[in-house]
Parts: C-alpha cells; structure tokens; sequence
C-alpha cells in the first residue's frame, strides 16, 4: 500500500507540473498588432542532421534581420524555428507549437520525411508552405498551399543523368548511394529512369545504408569489377569523402559526380582536398560563387557564425526574401488571419511571381503544383576550389 | 503471524489470490485513468484551454500508452526483457498502411477501413512475433534481450528495402530497387523513403478505444488460468516446468499478443501521419518504450499508462527551454527515476503523505486488511 501511494503521488505531482507547462504553452500569444510578419519553420537542431537544421536556422534569420535592417518603419519579420529532429511525429509537435504562438506563414520544414508529415496539417490548416528543402515529390502533391525552393530529388537525378549523357557519352556508369535516406534514393531514382528511358547502360549498382557508410571497399570493387570509369555519387559529403579516401587508397581513380550534397567537402574537418581534385557536382549553390549577392550573404555568415554557409542556409535565405517579397507584391496587411495570407501568396507563387536569389543561375518561378524553375550549375573541383563548367 | 502462514498454505499460494483481488483494483484504475483522462482533454480541447502542441499529441499518446501496456506483458508478466517492441510496431503500421490503401480503393468508409487495417496490423505483427518468437524464447534473460534487440533491427532494416504499389490498379511489390513502370502517386511503400500519401484517418476516440481494448486483453489474460501460467514461469520455471506447464507455449504466448497489440498501435500512429519512415522504429523508439513500462513500475498497468503520457507531453513542454531541451528531459527522467526506486527519497514522501493522508480505521501500513480480505474470499 505504501508503495503505490508514493508512486501515485510522484506520478500525480509530475503530471501536474507538466499538464501546467503544457497549458501555459497552449495559451498562445496572438499577434500583438505591430506590422510584423510571423515566419515559422521546423527543422533537426539536435541529433544526427542537426547540421542542417541550424543552416536552416541561421540561413534565415540572415535574411530577417537584413529586411529589418533595411526596412525600419516597412513590415518587419519575425524568424522562429522549433527543433522537429528530422522526425515526423516531432514536427507535427513542433509545427503544432508555432501555431500556438500566432505563426502565419510556414517556411519549413528542412527534412523532406518530416515537411510530408506537416505540409498535410498546414494544407488542412491552410497556412501557406514553402520549404527550403525538403527536395521529396510527396511534399507538394495534391496540395496546392505548398511549394518548394530547392529542387526535387528525382529531378536532379534525371538532370544529372542529362549532363553524364551529354557530356560523357563513352563513359561506363557506376553508381553508389545510400539506399536508407530519402534523398539518396529519391535522386537515384530519377537517374535511373532517365538512364532507362535514354537506352544508356548502368553498369553496377551499390547501396549502403547510415548503419555502414564508413568502409566502401566492397562498393568500389564492384565498381572496380564492372569496369566502371565513371561513378554517380547521389550522397551527401561525409560518405563521399569516405568513398574518395578508400578509393584513392585502392589506386581506383574513375571520374566522381556529385549533386547538391556534395558540397562542403572542401570545409571537411580532417579530409584531404587534394583527393577531391576533379570531382564533379551539380549544385544550385556554393560558397565560393564571385557574385556580389552571394559573397555578401557569405561573409554575413561567417560573420555571424564563424563558418561557411553551406546550401541549406542560402535556400532559407532564398525562402524568407521570397516569401517576403510575395507578400509586399500581395499587398496584404500582417494583421490578417494565416488563411488569408495563405491565400494571397498561393496567387503570388502560383500566378508567376518571380525571385532571384543564391541559389539558381536564373529567377525562380513556381509552378502552381509546388515545383521550382531553376537551373542548376555544373562544377568541378580544381586546385581546392569549385570552378564552374 | 503463524496464523497468517497457515492460511498461506491453506489457501495454496496465496500469491495468485491476491492477484485476484488486485485485477479488480488494477482495472479499476486503468479505465478510469483511460476515460477519465479522455472526458478531461475533450472538455478541455472543447473549451479552448488546451492548444494546437497538445492536441496534435492526443493520438502519439495513446498509441504510446497502448504500446507501454503491450509491453508490460512481456516484461512485467512473462518476465522477459524485449528490446524489439518498435519493430512489431514497424509491422503493423507498414501493413495497416498497406491495407488502408488497398481498401481505399473500393471503399470510402472510414471506421471500417480502420478497423480492417488494424486487425490486418495485429495479424502481422502477430505472426512476426510468432516466428521471431518460435527459435528466441528457449533464450533467457540477457540473451533474449539482445536476440530482440537484432530482430528488431533486422524488421527495419526489411522495411528500409520493401517496395510497394500500384502499377495499372494492381499491387506490386519488389525489394531494393522501384517498381518498374510506377506513377509517383501510386507509391504506397517506398524502401527508406518510406509510406507517403497515407490518408490519415486516426482520431483521440480511436485512441481511446485501442487503449482500453489493449488493457482489456492484457488485463484479462493477466487474471486467466494462462496469465497465471505464464506468472508461474516467470517466478519459478523449473517449479513451473515440473508441474506440466510448457514452458514455451506459455511464453509464445505473452509474446505474440504483446506482438500483436503493437502492430495494432503501430497502425493508428501510421494512420495519424501522412508519411512514416522505417527509421522511426528503430532501437531508440525500442527502449523508450521500455523507458515507459520501467518508470511506471515493471508489471504495474496503469503505471505504464501515466508514464507513457507523462514522457510524450514533457519534452513538447520543454521547447521553451530552446537548446537545452532535450538536456532538461534527460534530467527530469534521472530525477524521476531517482525519486520512484530511491527508497531514502520514497520514505520521505511516504512519511510526508502519511501526515497529510486523512486516516482510515481499519487500513494499516503493511496491507494487513488486503491479505485478509483475500484469504476469506478463497477459503
């Protein structure tokens, strides 16, 4: 008896002190009636993609504080990101808690299996979506409040595929990638169709998977076996640079092409650039682009935070001055509902409106079932730095 | 004293007598904290006190709580410690997803494809925990624990290669590479990207009734001839094994059904999210679940039931603690075990609440008036 009344009373005194956290957390605080805009995103802060969630994070709030800066009596723009752990259950949480907090518009969220989950509850909610980059097809489809700034994953494999076929046509395709992440398989799957639907010979297929991305000696010997003299490395940089160091030890040298992930390997803590001479990629963004707008965003940055901007942060970038200016063009006030807004940006995004941002050689458009217009550039690595083909 | 142990033996095993007697108590409490809770939360949701964060937990919750009972029956009643509870959660919601699909197809009512896709979750999960169950349960102690632990991986990892989809109206399945000739949207499965365009269909009610049905099965099979059989085991095998009992019957058993109601749960959380990946279930979601039935006391239903709740809602009430959120909940979680098993720290809140506690005439410290209750009822 003794037992279970102390249990109960733990148990009943931790489940007060946390159903009081939730309802102060529930009560919310609606807009205050200052001429500000409420972005929200959601995005991994903690745990293994943390990294991106944080570019995300910093990448954004960059672009927020540039607009406020410039724009002191115009609309000023608040920047909240709650931490979702690239997990659906979590961002569904964490998407649930700005709404709670008066969120009009969702720039989120970063990780693709999360943003699917969240972009259902803002379609339902009506609260307009543009995600930085969660690059999955299933985020924008059938919903037509969310659109997305990065490309898809599946399209830069078929674009990918494109520039191999064009520029490479003698060439022996291998292919390596991680077969347990979404963006991995997702680009791989648009490569391969493409690769299909043009006739053109895959000659060895390897998957790893996050459990096993550090030793690639099997991969590369089937590679190596298949007379491969061309891999397609659809990861992101921490496997690949894995994959040049075991493949340089082995004396395999074929030529590497990479996607979007592949940038920052040359700011790899402890990885030897050298051995990433002549590696291609195919990226809407790197750091070390000479436009005036990019170096200006890059050395806020690195300001702000100490590093290199890597793409995650331009696309927040992109996402919020985007947003923004959608809004100006709108002519909305800030003191209207999220559905209201929600509506008048759908107009905006999906009635041509137009942005020239980081992260594209060309101005975006949308198109009304989520899609972006850009194009991509081509890059290879020489002497240390990204030189654009 | 004396008297006390002669009716022990009188009685022949007073054990099972009391836990009789405890059934009615321990149901008791765990329907009442079920709906209870329920009428609380709809009150409260109706009269806007309680917000978006907490509302879009209802679900999660009830699935956790389902899942923390379903594993009290492996752990508190068969004795065994399974570190694979997330992979039959895996099963189920992937195959319910699955079926909700199919039916999807030709049918447009919602209840009833819910109920299908969750029996159909619970059937195979079920016969994954038969066959996961069949070679592992003549192990013991830490080695099955470390059996289920690989099982469990072994489940996503199955799950991070399994394709699924339409192809011209027809299902199709492949392992490790896409269905050929398949649109984007006729994808139900797809490896480690994994179920996207789920409908989602599940609701608090739904919680609910898969709370109270899984504490019903458990309950009940907790208090049968084969609940006592698999108790018997737990405390004394060899004692068990001479008397007849077999052995691995009994705790397949408490295995599949425990497999079972976590495919069932599995299902409703699958159904509550528009996409679900095989990395969700992975050995973290194992232990947590774990975390679930050791906090609220190994064997102790109801326990599991708050101690589910409690964990989901506080690291969501943690986000104003920004950075240091999942720093604060580790703390909270040490504290709170602390304060549960420390038995300097329970005494001090025991002797507090005993102070407070308006006394009752006839109920002593020590269970005295329980154990004779018991002991008249069976003599």
């Amino acid at each position: 008896m003794k037992k279970t009344w102390t249990k109960v009373v733990v148990v009943a005194l931790s489940c007060m002190m946390a159903f009081v956290m939730a309802a102060c957390g529930g009560g919310g605080s609606s807009d205050s009636g200052d001429n500000t805009l409420k972005l929200g995103c959601t995005g991994p802060l903690t745990g293994p993609a943390a990294i991106y969630g944080n570019a995300v994070k910093n990448g954004g709030q960059i672009a927020v504080d540039e607009i406020n800066a410039a724009n002191p009596d115009g609309v000023q723009v608040a920047w909240q990101v709650e931490d979702d752990e690239a997990d659906g259950e979590k961002a569904v949480n964490a998407y649930n808690k700005l709404m709670d907090d008066g969120m009009q518009v969702f720039v989120g969220s970063v990780t693709s299996g999360a943003c699917v989950a969240v972009a259902e509850k803002t379609n339902a909610d009506r609260v307009f979506e543009l995600t930085p980059s969660a690059s999955q097809a299933a985020v924008t489809e059938g919903k037509d409040n969310v659109f997305q700034l990065c490309f898809r994953d599946p399209d830069q494999g078929t674009i990918s595929a494109d520039y191999i076929m064009e520029n490479f046509p003698d060439a022996k395709v291998g292919v390596i990638y991680n077969n347990a992440s979404d963006y991995s398989a997702g680009i791989f799957d648009g490569f391969k169709k493409e690769m299909d639907a043009k006739g053109r010979e895959i000659v060895a297929v390897e998957a790893f998977s996050d459990d096993a991305n550090t030793d690639f000696q099997a991969q590369l010997n089937s590679m190596k076996n298949a007379g491969a003299d061309f891999v397609f490395l659809p990861n992101y940089y921490t496997p690949v640079s894995n994959i040049l160091v075991q493949a340089d030890k082995m004396g395999y040298a074929p030529t590497f092409f990479g996607c979007d992930g592949v940038d920052g390997i040359l700011t790899l803590e402890g990885f030897d650039t050298s051995l990433a001479e002549g590696v291609y990629l195919l990226t809407p963004f790197t750091a070390s682009a000479e436009d005036e707008k990019t170096q200006n965003f890059v050395n806020a940055y690195k300001e702000a935070y100490g590093e290199e901007p890597n793409q995650f942060a331009a696309d927040a970038y992109d996402c919020v001055y985007a947003v923004y200016n959608a809004f100006n063009a709108a002519g909305v006030d800030t003191s209207a509902s999220a559905a209201d807004i929600c509506e008048a940006l759908v107009a905006q995004f999906a009635g041509g409106f137009s942005y020239e941002g980081l992260t594209a050689s060309n101005a975006m458009k949308w198109q009304a079932t989520g899609e972006v217009d850009k194009m991509p550039a081509v890059y290879i690595i020489e002497g240390g730095k990204y030189v654009e083909k | 004293m004396a008297e006390r142990i002669l009716k022990n033996i009188r009685i022949g095993g007073l054990k099972n007598a009391v836990k009789g007697n405890d059934y009615r108590k321990e149901a008791t409490i765990s329907y009442a904290i079920l709906i209870g809770g329920y009428i609380l939360l709809q009150v409260l949701s109706a009269a806007g006190i309680v917000g978006h964060n907490l509302q879009g937990q209802f679900v999660p919750i009830c699935v956790y709580v389902s899942l923390a009972v379903s594993l009290n029956l492996v752990v508190g009643i068969s004795g065994e410690l399974s570190l694979g509870h997330a992979g039959f959660m895996a099963v189920g919601a992937f195959s319910g997803i699955l079926m909700s699909r199919v039916l999807l197809q030709s049918m447009t009512f919602e209840p009833l494809i819910l109920i299908i896709s969750m029996l159909f979750g619970a059937f195979m999960a079920s016969i994954a925990g038969f066959i996961i169950g069949i070679p592992i349960l003549g192990l013991r102690g830490d080695y099955l624990a470390i059996v289920t632990l690989a099982f469990g991986e072994i489940i996503r990892n199955f799950m991070n290669v399994l394709y699924f989809g339409f192809v011209d109206g027809k299902l199709k399945f492949a392992f490790n590479h896409t269905i050929e000739g398949i649109e984007d949207t006729d994808r139900i499965i797809t490896g480690a990207i994994g179920a996207t365009g789920t409908k989602t269909m599940a609701s608090f009610t739904w919680g609910l009734l898969l709370c109270l049905f899984t504490v019903f099965i458990v309950l009940n099979l907790k208090n049968s001839k084969q609940g006592r059989a698999i108790m018997s085991i737990r405390d004394n095998r060899i004692a068990g094994e001479s008397i007849g009992l077999d052995v691995r019957k009994y705790k397949l058993m408490a295995f599949v059904v425990s497999a079972a109601l976590a495919g069932m749960a599995g299902c409703l959380f699958g159904l509550n999210y528009s996409t679900l990946v095989p990395v969700k279930f992975n050995f973290n979601t194992s232990v947590l679940i774990l975390v679930f039935v050791v906090l609220g006391g190994v064997g102790n239903i109801w326990g599991g039931i708050i101690a589910a709740t409690l964990l989901t809602i506080l690291p969501e009430t943690f986000r104003q603690f920004a950075d240091y959120r999942m720093l604060t909940y580790a703390i909270v979680l040490i504290l709170v075990m602390i304060c549960t098993y420390n038995p300097a720290i329970k005494s001090r809140i025991t002797a507090l609440w005993n102070k407070v506690k308006p006394k009752k005439k006839d109920n002593g410290p020590g269970g005295k008036p329980r154990k004779k209750k018991a002991g008249k009822e069976a003599a």
